[in-house]
């Protein structure tokens, strides 16, 4: 059915707007008597997911206002510590190989977990981007459209967000040397 | 805060590469940038497997599965599925 195959995006996308999951729940309930009112006007100019998502977005930011939500501006960090760096920008502390390791099946599956621990302690906007595009698989139009974010602030909260669970996932291999 | 600057014949620095990744990965460099990406890639020691970490990162998020998201968002979806069933 229609309304469960999206339900779940669905509210990750209004829980990236709203706090409550009672408001989120409503955002999505909202969303949906917009679509049905909407269907007519559905021109297929984009895909049936960006214009749900779209809907979606729409009424989870007059809700986030009326929810008085803020989120901070995003951090801009660097992808790997400047201390790894000479002043020419060349590595003192290259990264010490183990991207091979992450192949084997059990170690994927203990690192896998390690990643989702991490996921939760991104600051929000970066969790936000890289669950929807990296665990949900949606597209950078989705996120950006879902999100109401730039194509260019999308994908530096994205890279932001990965470098800090590659960061994460070199400490499990003992950190760099 | 970290600037990119990069000039048009520059080549680049690690530090300047490694944040260029996800864009590379996206497909969003600019053509001369992306040359220049790559070549770096070739000539540096230590930057592909970074970029090699990098895609294992990406793998992992992927393997993770929505499920899973975390125990949070796991719990409010379950609940809301119930509710939802129950409902509908």
């Amino acid at each position: 059915m229609l309304a469960e195959k999206y339900q779940a995006a669905m509210l990750s996308v209004a829980l990236t707007h709203v706090r409550s999951t009672a408001v989120a729940e409503e955002v999505v309930q909202d969303a949906w008597v917009g679509v049905l009112r909407g269907i007519d006007r559905f021109e297929r100019r984009s895909t049936f997911r960006t214009w749900l998502f779209r809907i979606v977005t729409n009424r989870a930011v007059s809700a986030a206002s009326r929810e008085r939500r803020s989120v901070p501006v995003d951090d801009i960090q660097p992808a790997v510590d400047r201390s790894h760096f000479d002043l020419a920008g060349n590595w003192t502390v290259p990264p010490q190989p183990w991207a091979d390791q992450v192949e084997d099946r059990l170690v994927a599956a203990k690192m896998a977990d390690r990643v989702l621990a991490a996921l939760g302690d991104l600051p929000p906007q970066q969790r936000q981007v890289v669950t929807l595009r990296d665990v949900q698989g949606l597209s950078s139009e989705e996120v950006c459209a879902a999100l109401a974010i730039s194509q260019a602030n999308q994908r530096v909260l994205l890279h932001r967000g990965r470098s800090k669970l590659r960061g994460v996932i070199e400490s499990e291999f003992g950190g760099t040397r | 805060m970290i600037r990119l600057t990069i000039r048009r014949s520059a080549k680049l620095a690690c530090q300047q590469a490694v944040e260029l990744v996800s864009d590379y990965l996206e497909g969003a460099l600019p053509r001369a940038q992306r040359r220049r990406f790559e070549a770096h890639l070739r000539d540096c020691p230590d930057c592909p497997e970074y970029v090699a970490q990098l895609r294992a990162t990406i793998a992992l998020l992927a393997s993770i599965g929505p499920d899973r998201l975390s125990p949070l968002t796991h719990n409010e979806l379950i609940g809301l599925y119930r509710r939802y069933r129950t409902a509908g």
